[in-house]
């Protein structure tokens, strides 16, 4: 199908794009590559797109006082190339090739995809995972939100509909930083059925800070906090069985909710084994 | 400027062209409905199948999924330009020599998804041309030809068959 019409303006600045949110029934445009696809099926039809992409500065990498700054317009595949991720943020790192296929991530945006806030998708649970935040810019000036408040819903974020994400960060990886990753999918670069994103801080005996964030198991990304307690003291075994009291999947058109319980566990003594390696 | 239509420069395969454009054309229409260049295909129209892969100031994205308005000062190549400069010639010919394409409806995209992953040079093992060549999608050859060629072209390009 072909998108129902609509006007189209390019922000010159964040301050500009804001200022265009104004207009009825506006959406902002970045990678689109999730909301070009609800255009063209007629699944959104907004009166206006608001194209964010050329706004100068949004699309930086910086380390800057011990954290991993991302802006909003990063590209997928933009972050996969750079070293700054690769060592800052290895479970960004590690998640990325996951995201779509690479003509998506030559186009899709970091920022984008956290406001989509797509249940199944990778980023939002490293963000969760990572402790991270993000900047965002409205009407009413400029704030900044920690991953754990950002996602209310399903495809439902704190973002108002007048602000604009400018930019997420994260906690630069330290030598201690331990992380995993994994995902079921039924084929490659689809959205997985299951997936864990996973970071820790290795002490002597245990692990400190240990937060797992699942994706396609709810609304949000869904922390695990009955097996963070259970695996952060060493216990697989009970952390996997915590998991039937942690999350209650909804059973989907891909799987049930207690197969979803199951790979769940899978996932968990994969990312337990990589959170026992240095990242 | 909130309008629907807005007019844009685009330099297609090294040509620029000026056109007038509605808002919710898609690059792949545009390409081929206001150009004629009519190699770059329409599949899903949702950026699954990849047969609208065109290449977007150098890196292969999905025609369906990136708006004309938004290529105003861009460069774009497609499947023509490629066949024109004879920057896949060899890849066009394993993929002959090999059978790897039977309606063709793929090709042109399945083609510029390789050349991005040829031209980043060495040679890529099986499993990193499946995952590159993971978003096109090809319901003829069960793409075992489609990796032998990719794979021959990548040995050949840097040297290591004769």
């Amino acid at each position: 199908m072909k998108p129902a019409p609509f006007a189209y303006a390019k922000a010159r600045s964040v301050a500009h794009a804001i200022e265009l949110l104004a207009h009825d029934d506006a959406r902002l445009l970045a990678g689109g590559q999730s909301l070009i696809a609800t255009l063209n099926m007629r699944l959104s039809h907004p009166a206006l797109l608001v194209d964010l992409n050329g706004v100068a500065g949004l699309d930086r990498i910086a380390s800057k006082n011990g954290h991993l700054e991302l802006g909003a317009l990063v590209r997928h595949a933009q972050a996969e190339r750079s070293a700054e991720v690769a060592r800052g943020a290895p479970l960004i790192a590690l998640a990325l090739p996951h995201i779509g296929h690479p003509a998506i991530r030559n186009r899709g945006t970091i920022g984008g995809s956290l406001a989509f806030a797509d249940p199944a998708a990778e980023l939002p649970a490293c963000l969760v995972a990572l402790a991270g935040e993000l900047d965002i810019s409205g009407a009413n000036g400029q704030r900044t939100i920690r991953a754990d408040d950002f996602f209310k819903g399903l495809f439902e974020t704190a973002l108002a509909p007048r602000d604009v994400l400018t930019a997420i960060r994260v906690p630069a990886a330290t030598a201690e930083t331990r992380v995993g990753f994994a995902e079921f999918a039924r084929r490659h670069g689809d959205y997985a059925i299951v997936g864990l994103a996973a970071c820790a801080r290795a002490e002597s005996k245990r692990l400190g800070d240990l937060r797992l964030a699942y994706f396609g198991v709810g609304a949000t990304p869904v922390r695990a906090r009955r097996a963070e307690r259970a695996l952060a003291e060493g216990d697989l075994g009970a952390a996997v069985g915590a998991l039937a009291q942690d999350l209650d999947p909804p059973s989907d058109v891909h799987a049930t909710g207690a197969v979803k319980t199951h790979l769940a566990g899978v996932l968990l003594r994969r990312v337990a084994r990589q959170l026992g390696q240095p990242s | 400027m909130s309008e629907r239509f807005h007019d844009v420069t685009v330099t297609v395969n090294g040509e620029e062209v000026r056109e007038r454009v509605d808002a919710r054309t898609t690059l792949v229409d545009f390409l081929r409905e206001e150009l004629g260049l009519t190699g770059s295909h329409v599949g899903c129209e949702h950026g699954v199948c990849g047969a609208c892969s065109v290449r977007l100031d150098g890196a292969v994205v999905r025609g369906c999924l990136t708006l004309a308005v938004q290529c105003d000062g861009a460069h774009v190549d497609t499947i023509e330009g490629v066949s024109d400069t004879g920057e896949i010639a060899d890849l066009q010919r394993a993929f002959v020599e090999r059978n790897a394409l039977q309606c063709g409806f793929c090709t042109p995209g399945m083609l510029l998804s390789a050349q991005e992953l040829l031209a980043a040079g060495g040679v890529p093992g099986r499993a990193t041309i499946r995952a590159h060549l993971s978003g096109n999608y090809c319901r003829c050859t069960g793409y075992q030809a489609i990796v032998d060629a990719v794979e021959a072209v990548a040995k050949a390009r840097s040297g290591t068959t004769p």
